[in-house]
């Protein structure tokens, strides 16, 4: 036996390190030592011994992502909560205790991914839809029409009418809108933050369903102009990859100010995650962080965003539509009605629960309000201000089924952009850990062979399957309701009764209590 | 009206019946009565209605404000809003006679008004387009703030009669057989989604726009939210009063001919939009695009009528019943065919309108006094073809 | 000799009153005058008595029956055969919408015009097929979620010269039956997945057996009828909807 060494500075304990959050349980008797496991877990947790031609996992590593438990062909693994428990206590959840022993460890700023985790109450959750029954009749979509084509874009007041040839012709054409077939659009995520096959899947399935999705900050790849009218291209304050042909590239432009799971401040997208072909697409050199701020510093005030708009309007020729997206923060209501009159065609809205690929976890979670109470504020407040018809609203954050779809629009919104449930879509399994650049699922990702684990025609077809789904449901929806038509159901709060919310939060809402 | 008494009660969908002559001659009381009961199947008892125009002719130039009141009160708070507002040339009680089976009717009171305007503005207004948006928001002002009085008409050489009842009732009641009219609507209700109250019942009126109305209005939340932008508050507690504004909107306000008025109430399909040659889709595609939240969604069949003309219009996908008849000079509409043989037995054409396809009927020119005419087009608006007189 | 009602003013639950009790009686054949809105005029009737109507009459003529051969001169209104099972109604004059609702068998022939979704979820069942035979045009949703049976729309004697001889969604979600159509019609008309087809030997034979009734009924000339070529609408599967769910 030899001696013990000692290690010249004395090892400081990691306390995170002692208390995973999960335990991988791996049965003998199935495994069959195929090392499967071991490929698939990007963050090193499962161990193989070549010596001792032995398998052993590391729990500290592992972020529960399920990709080793889905992969094993003799399903042997299994991941699990970490059962060991402390002491319990109302305050000093585990959650918060291991926060603070990871930043006693690390002396850092908590970070995370997707959307706000804190259970604050979920409107969603507390209200229910209306249906037909005897005083009139519910309509079928499967043979009947049922319409969910929406028109994005400012609209006139009124309309004017001539006489042409003996036939009614529009006087002055309809301001440029953009045709959705299904108000359901695809959110800004860049490419950078997903990998390009994720971004492939978005533009088909968008051409396919006559939607529309967003390439984030991130710049448009040079494989993905081709989907130009399905496109949204974004301009945040990081201005990647942003020039007059990306400017040209789709029908709109949307001015990013915030996002709803960290608004206020910007975005990073570190060094590690350039690649050749993100360098290219972002144009910055391989391997250099690329940093979003806080804010434009061209818009420091509501005439800033006016100017940036007509910037963008007048280099575009007024070819594209400009939305503006904020992240729904208290005066939500006020500011939305500023960004329509400084010129807006769409106004976003992004809510407490809207998901990011990286965000300290504070944001993530604190910080905006709930995209229900703030659609149905800003629904009514451009309605009292007589600006309602100046720009279409689209909602987004925290959207998880076709209900919620339903729901919003009912408050008021013309369409809305999901995220988070086409990652879903295509396999996410909400693990969080994206601004590892690591997912072994190979979406938020860019390294080469993790990528390959999720080609672009699976990504399409999930996410086509995905939206077809909803669309129908919420025809379905509509149909129960005596609605052919999605215009009939917007703002149209009557066909919602809420259950088990306050007087105030009912007033915001515009709703009535079940019962009611 | 003895025939029509003691037949039982039963349940289906309102009914509604209208008749307008062409050459403004008039048209006794009795003939809408004869075709409202006979579709007395289609109500139960909880609302009925008659809308008349070329009622007042020798105060033809007078808005005409049907008031309904809960008590004294109420009329005397009316009454003193429009002693500040208006010029009243004459008022009276709505003659009445005690009903068997109506109890406990409202007060009504008709009065026979013009704005006051103040200062400059009598100037610029006075007989102008104006008074028209002048009485809607007095008529607003009344609904909403004086508690228990509403306006039931307000137009001009026509007015609304209505209360909860049968239609023979409400006849007997309101004396109809004693006027005498060139166009009628009439409204036998089966209420379902509002209570049955005097208010609720139909026609639903705003100037001389009046609407009976038969199915449910599925958008009415859409419908009514989109009129808040544009000053019109719904207080009646029912899905029809917004009808009566959409069209005040669309037609008087916004200059909409009332064929493309009638698009954006009853639009066609994406898809057969996406089928029409260019020009038309554009339109179409605007109409849709703008007026989204003024389209009606539902079943409905819906008769309105204006100081010249009544039209008729179904929901897109034809849920309720529309049926349309002339007789020389006279056009008949209603819910039922036998509705209208039950007064013009022998009807030169009979035909069932499509869906979405409104059926306008307009007075010759000239023949009646403040005469309005909302229609513009030639012949075919759209794909759908409109049934339009005069030829 | 037929019994013959004058029903000028009396209400419906008098007249199938009085019906119903002169069946009792044991008379098989009546005349009705004077009918304006009376609905549901012999409802449910089982007996194989023969009716003639003078008049319109009211929503749901003939609901339910099975049996009674009703021949009306005059226009129908809505509900027209609702649900009816056996027996057969003559319309020597226009329909309303929804005519033949759920109808499984007997048959209807209209002399001319027809509302909307008429013969919606018609079936047929082991020998029962039911038939509609129109004369003139059809409004939209001809057909709508049609089960089993024959609908014939020969689009000849119709009062509205300026419409197509049927509205859109025609056999919209029809899994079952058979829809004829004299002429052509767009294929933008018919229902999701729907394509007209060419008729088959069987196909004209069943036709001509159809039509010659009809034009029995009418007095009609067969051999005009048949002068023009017909197309058939056929559902492409019987489990339209098999793919829809998700589990
Ligand atoms: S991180 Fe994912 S792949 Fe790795 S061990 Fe955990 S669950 Fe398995
Ligand atoms: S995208 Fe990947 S890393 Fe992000 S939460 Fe989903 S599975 Fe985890």
């Amino acid at each position: 036996m030899g001696e013990k060494k000692t290690t010249k500075k004395k090892k400081v304990p990691q306390w995170a390190s002692f208390f995973p959050d999960f335990i991988i349980e791996r049965d003998p008797e199935k495994c069959i030592n195929c090392r499967i496991c071991v490929k698939e877990c990007s963050y090193g947790a499962h161990i193989w011994n070549a010596k001792k031609k032995e398998l052993s996992e590391d729990h500290t590593k592992c972020v529960g992502c399920h990709r080793c438990e889905a992969m094993c062909p003799t399903r042997a693994i299994v991941i699990r909560r970490n059962p060991s428990e402390f002491r319990e206590h109302a305050v000093w959840t585990p959650w918060f205790i291991k926060n603070v022993y990871k930043q006693a460890d690390q002396g850092g700023v908590l970070l995370t991914s997707t959307g706000c985790a804190v259970p604050f109450r979920n409107y969603f959750d507390h209200l229910v839809l209306d249906a037909c029954q005897v005083t009139n009749p519910p309509i079928d979509p499967l043979r009947e029409p049922m319409e969910l084509r929406t028109y994005l874009g400012p609209k006139p007041d009124a309309l004017e009418v001539e006489i042409k040839d003996g036939r009614f012709r529009l006087k002055e054409p309809l301001p440029r809108q953009i045709k959705l077939e299904v108000p359901i659009m695809f959110a800004a995520m860049s490419y950078g933050a997903i990998s390009l096959h994720v971004h492939q899947g978005l533009a088909r399935a968008a051409r396919d369903l006559g939607t529309l999705y967003n390439t984030g900050e991130g710049g448009l790849h040079a494989s993905l102009y081709e989907y130009g009218s399905n496109t949204i291209v974004q301009c945040a304050s990081g201005r990647f990859g942003l020039h007059v042909d990306y400017l040209n590239a789709g029908v709109a432009i949307e001015i990013k100010i915030g996002q709803g799971a960290k608004p206020g401040i910007g975005g990073h997208l570190p060094g590690e995650k350039v690649t050749e072909e993100i360098s290219k697409t972002r144009m910055i050199p391989v391997g250099a962080d690329a940093i979003s701020p806080a804010p434009h510093h061209d818009i420091y005030s509501i005439e800033d965003l006016r100017g940036l708009i007509f910037a963008l309007k007048e280099a575009t020729e007024y070819k594209k539509l400009v939305f503006v997206k904020i992240a729904a923060v208290h005066n939500v209501a006020a500011i939305a009605s500023g960004i329509v009159r400084a010129g807006a065609d769409v106004v976003v809205i992004d809510g407490l629960k809207g998901g990011t690929g990286a965000a300290p976890t504070m944001f993530r979670d604190y910080i905006g309000i709930p995209i229900e109470l703030a659609v149905a504020a800003v629904d009514q407040r451009l309605r009292e201000e007589g600006i309602r018809n100046r720009a279409s609203l689209v909602a987004s954050g925290g959207i998880r089924s076709s209900a919620d779809v339903i729901k919003l629009i009912a408050l008021g919104a013309d369409a809305v952009y999901i995220g988070t449930p086409a990652l879903i879509a295509c396999g996410c399994t909400m693990c969080q850990h994206c601004f590892t650049g690591k997912c072994p699922w190979g979406i938020a990702t860019n390294n080469p062979e993790l990528i390959k684990r999720l080609p672009p025609e699976v990504a399409y077809e999930k996410i086509y399957n995905l939206v077809h789904g909803w669309a129908h449901e919420m025809k379905e929806m509509l149909g129960a309701m005596g609605l052919n038509s999605i215009e009939s159901l917007r703002a149209n709060r009557d066909k919602l009764r809420a259950v088990g919310l306050t007087e105030t939060e009912m007033k915001i809402l515009g709703v009535k209590h079940a019962g009611e | 009206m003895e025939f029509l008494r003691g037949l039982s009660k039963d349940i289906s969908g309102c009914g509604l019946s209208g008749v307008i002559h062409r050459k403004g001659e008039l048209i006794p009381g009795e003939i809408i009565i004869k075709s409202i009961c006979c579709q007395e199947e289609r109500g139960n008892g909880l609302g009925a209605g008659f809308a008349a125009y070329g009622i007042y002719p020798d105060l033809a130039d007078y808005y005409a404000l049907h008031v309904m009141a809960d008590h004294r009160k109420a009329l005397e708070d009316v009454e003193e809003l429009l002693a500040h507002r208006t010029y009243i040339t004459h008022e009276e009680p709505i003659p009445t006679r005690r009903t068997p089976g109506i109890e406990d009717p409202p007060l009504f009171k008709r009065y026979f008004v013009k704005p006051k305007y103040e200062g400059e503005a009598r100037e610029l207004c006075a007989d102008t387009e104006d008074e028209d948006d002048y009485m809607v928001s007095l008529v607003m002002e009344i609904n909403t703030k004086i508690d228990g009085a509403y306006v039931i008409s307000s137009g001009k050489n026509m007015g609304a009669f209505k209360g909860v009842g049968f239609p023979h009732q409400i006849a007997e009641f309101f004396r109809i057989e004693e006027y005498k009219a060139y166009i009628w609507t009439a409204h036998n209700r089966f209420p379902t989604n509002t209570p049955g109250w005097w208010g609720g019942a139909h026609p639903f009126t705003i100037l001389d726009w009046s609407i009976v109305h038969n199915g449910e209005i599925s958008s009415y939340g859409t419908n009514r939210r989109y009129l808040e932008m544009f000053g019109y508050h719904c207080t009646l507690l029912t899905d029809t009063e917004v009808v009566a504004y959409l069209l005040d909107l669309l037609i008087r306000r916004h200059r909409l001919p009332v064929e493309v008025a009638c698009l954006a109430l009853a639009p066609p399909f994406w898809e057969e939009i996406d089928r029409m040659p260019e020009e038309e889709r554009e339109l179409c595609t605007a109409v849709r695009a703008v007026y989204g939240g003024a389209m009606l969604n539902g079943p409905f069949a819906i008769l309105f009528a204006y100081n010249g003309g009544l039209v008729g219009l179904n929901d897109r996908v034809k849920l309720r019943p529309l049926v349309a008849a002339e007789k020389g000079d006279l056009v008949y509409m209603a819910s039922e065919e036998a509705a209208i043989r039950a007064i013009c037995p022998d009807p030169d054409r009979v035909w069932a309108p499509k869906a979405g396809e409104p059926v306008i009927v307009e007075l010759e020119p000239g023949v009646i006094p403040n005469q309005r005419s909302y229609l513009r087009g030639q012949g075919k608006r759209t794909e759908a073809s409109v049934c339009r007189y005069p030829g | 000799m037929a019994t013959e009602i004058d029903a000028k003013d009396i209400h419906y639950r008098d007249l199938n009153r009085l019906l119903r009790a002169k069946i009792e009686e044991g008379e098989r054949e009546f005349l009705l005058r004077n009918i304006n809105g009376q609905r549901y005029i012999a409802a449910g009737v089982s007996e194989k008595v023969r009716l003639e109507i003078y008049g319109t009459p009211g929503l749901d003529l003939g609901a339910f029956m099975r049996g009674p051969e009703i021949i009306v001169h005059g226009n129908t209104q809505d509900g027209t055969g609702n649900t009816m099972d056996e027996g057969k109604i003559v319309v020597h004059g226009m329909a309303g919408d929804v005519l033949g609702y759920a109808m499984r068998g007997g048959k209807i022939h209209v002399y001319s015009d027809v509302g909307y979704r008429v013969g919606i979820h018609m079936k047929a069942y082991m020998d029962k097929v039911p038939v509609i035979v129109i004369g003139g045009k059809a409004g939209d949703f001809l057909g709508e979620y049609m089960a089993g049976g024959i609908i014939i729309l020969l689009g000849m004697f119709s009062r509205y010269p300026e419409r197509p001889i049927a509205g859109i969604y025609l056999g919209t979600g029809m899994h079952g039956g058979t829809i004829y159509v004299r002429g052509q019609v767009s294929e933008t008309q018919l229902g999701l997945g729907l394509k007209p087809h060419k008729l088959t030997e069987e196909d004209e034979a069943l036709l001509r057996k159809h039509l010659s009734e009809y034009c029995e009924d009418f007095n009609l000339d067969l051999e005009e009828i048949m002068k023009e070529p017909f197309i058939k609408i056929e559902p492409y599967t019987h489990r339209p909807y098999g793919k829809l769910y998700a589990y």
